[in-house]
C-alpha cells in the first residue's frame, strides 16, 4: 500500500493518501522518478494532508511540486503534521 | 480524442452545442417574475433568473451585456425569449443574440405589465419549444467542443489525480485543434510564473500578467487578512490545503504538461479560435462557470477534492475526484471516480482517456451529476457597485 506521495524528490513535506496513525513507518514514492521512499511519521496525519520529510525551522521556506509553499512559523518535527498552524503563505 | 465522434446539435452559425435549452432570458432583476411565469406556463423551457441589470456602467455594464448576450448565443441554447422592463436594453439583448442566427424574440414589461407580456411572451415561447423539440442531433467531431476548466473545493488529492487527469485530457483536447478555456485569476498566485512560461508568445504572456497582477492590486486593495478560509476556502484547508500557493500549484496541474495558451479573454468573451484560453474570473464556481457559459462553452470538466456540488443551467458540468473518501460519502455527485491514481493503480492517461469517455457520453445526453440533481447555479459576476 502506498501511505503517501511527494511531487518532486526536492520537497520538503509528502502528503497522505491514507489516514496515517501516529507513529507508523510509512511507505511513499515521488511522482519523478517513482523511486519508493520511507518516512517515520509522528502524529495522526489524515488523508490529503501533509507531513515533514525533515525538521524545518521557523523562517524556512517550504517546497511542493518543487516550488515554493510557504514559510514556517512555528518549529516542524520530521514526521510532524504540516498546516495552518505553523505553514503560512508568503504571498497575501 | 482522435475520431471520437459525438452526436450533438449544429447550431445555424455552425457552432456544436450538447444541449437544447429554449432559455426565458430576463434582462434584469424585477424581470424575474415575468420570465419565471413564462417558465411555469410552457414547459420544457428554462428560466435564468439573476440579480443585476440594473443601473451598472462603464466596463461592469459591458460585461453585463456580454453576460446576457453571450448566455443566449450558447450553442448549447436553441432559442431565446428575453424579458426587460423596457424595449432599448431588451432590443440590445436580442440584437446580440440574433448574430447567431438563432430564434430570439424580445418583450418588454412597461406600458403592459407582467401579465399580458407573460402572455405574448409564452405563446412565442411554446413556438420556439416546439421547432426546438424536432431538432435532430447530427454526427459532429468532439474536437469541436469549446471545453472549459475549473476545480472546486480543492484538496490536496485534486493536485495529485483529478487535475492532473483534466490536463492529460487538455493536452489531448488541444493537440486535437481543440478549444478550451482556464482562468481562476487568483487561484494562480504562487503559481503565475509557470502559467507564464505557458503563454505561446510574448504579447499572451504579458496580457495574462497584467490580468494576474490586476486582481493581485484587488486583493491588496481589499484585504482585511491573508485571506485564510476565502482563499483557500474553509474547505480547502480542512482537506489539507494550508496556503494559496499550495492550491494554485495543484490547480495549474489542469492546464496539461505540453499545451501553450494561445491568448487571454476578459470574463465572458468568446475564444476567436481553437487552442487553450486564459480568462480573467473570479474563482467562485458558480460565478467561473456562468462566465464560461456566456463565453460559448458547452462541457465544463470540474475537479473536486472535497466535494463541490455546483451545476450550471446550460453549461453541463462533469464532475471528477481523486479523493476515495469524497468518491464515497458525496457519491450522487462525482460523474468520474480517479481516485486510484493515488495508489498507483491507474495512469493519469488512463484517467484522461476515461474522462474523454465521460464527456462523449455528456455530449450524447447522459445527464451529468449536477443536471439529474438540479443544480442550475446561474451567477453573474459584477464588477463594483451600480450607480
Amino acid at each position: 500500500m502506498i501511505h503517501f506521495l511527494v511531487h518532486d524528490p526536492s520537497d520538503d513535506v509528502a502528503v497522505a493518501v491514507v489516514d496515517i496513525s501516529a507513529g507508523a513507518n510509512c511507505t511513499g514514492r515521488d511522482l519523478v522518478t517513482n523511486k519508493e521512499i520511507k518516512h517515520t511519521v509522528t502524529q495522526d496525519i489524515p488523508l490529503g494532508h501533509k507531513f515533514a520529510r525533515h525538521d524545518c525551522a521557523v523562517g524556512d521556506t517550504l517546497k511542493k511540486y518543487g516550488t515554493e509553499i510557504g514559510k514556517v512559523v512555528h518549529p516542524i518535527k520530521a514526521g510532524q503534521h504540516v498546516h495552518v498552524h505553523n505553514l503560512k503563505t508568503k504571498r497575501w | 480524442m482522435q475520431a471520437r465522434k459525438i452526436h450533438a446539435y449544429r447550431r445555424e452559425n455552425g457552432r456544436v452545442g450538447v444541449r437544447n435549452h429554449v432559455v426565458i432570458l430576463p434582462v434584469d432583476d424585477i424581470s424575474n417574475a415575468a420570465s419565471e411565469g413564462v417558465a411555469n406556463n410552457v414547459k420544457g423551457t428554462l428560466a435564468l433568473p439573476h440579480s443585476y441589470g440594473r443601473l451598472q456602467f462603464g466596463e461592469d455594464l459591458d460585461l453585463f451585456f456580454r453576460t446576457m448576450i453571450g448566455t443566449g448565443s450558447n450553442p448549447n441554447v436553441a432559442a431565446v425569449v428575453v424579458i426587460g422592463i423596457e424595449a432599448g436594453w431588451t432590443k440590445r439583448i436580442v440584437d446580440g443574440i440574433a448574430k447567431t442566427g438563432k430564434p430570439v424574440e424580445g418583450f418588454a414589461i412597461e406600458g403592459r405589465g407582467d401579465i399580458q407580456t407573460i402572455a405574448d411572451a409564452s405563446y412565442r415561447a411554446k413556438e420556439f419549444v416546439q421547432w426546438a423539440t424536432e431538432l435532430q442531433l447530427t454526427e459532429c467531431d468532439l474536437s469541436e467542443l469549446y471545453i472549459s476548466v475549473k476545480c472546486g473545493e480543492s484538496d490536496t488529492t485534486t493536485g495529485l489525480a483529478s487535475c492532473p487527469t483534466v490536463g492529460n485530457l487538455i493536452d489531448k483536447h488541444c493537440s486535437n485543434n481543440g478549444t478550451a478555456s482556464f482562468g481562476e485569476t487568483t487561484e494562480l498566485t504562487g503559481g503565475e510564473h509557470i502559467v507564464a512560461a505557458k503563454a505561446a508568445n510574448e504579447t499572451v504572456r504579458k496580457q495574462f500578467m497584467a490580468s494576474f497582477e490586476d486582481y493581485q492590486k484587488l486583493v491588496f486593495t481589499e484585504k482585511t487578512n491573508d485571506l485564510s478560509e476565502s482563499q483557500p476556502t474553509k474547505g480547502n484547508i480542512a482537506g489539507g490545503l494550508t496556503t494559496i500557493e499550495e492550491k494554485a500549484l495543484g490547480n495549474i496541474e489542469k492546464l496539461g504538461r505540453k499545451t501553450k495558451f494561445v491568448g487571454c479573454l476578459k470574463p465572458a468573451e468568446a475564444p476567436t479560435g481553437p487552442g487553450l484560453w486564459f480568462m480573467d474570473t473570479s474563482s467562485a464556481a458558480a460565478e467561473a462557470v456562468t462566465l464560461w457559459a456566456a463565453s460559448g462553452a458547452v462541457v465544463h470538466l470540474f475537479p473536486t477534492g472535497q466535494g463541490n456540488v455546483i451545476g450550471n443551467p446550460i453549461e453541463p458540468v462533469i464532475k471528477l475526484s481523486g479523493n476515495p473518501k469524497t468518491v464515497k460519502t458525496m457519491k450522487e455527485h462525482i460523474d468520474l471516480d480517479v481516485s486510484a491514481i493515488l495508489q498507483g493503480e491507474m495512469t493519469l492517461d488512463q484517467a484522461g482517456d476515461a474522462l474523454i469517455d465521460m464527456v462523449v457520453r455528456t455530449a450524447n445526453g447522459r445527464f451529468t451529476a449536477a443536471e439529474a440533481l438540479g443544480h442550475r447555479e446561474f451567477v453573474m459576476t459584477k464588477l463594483y457597485r451600480s450607480a
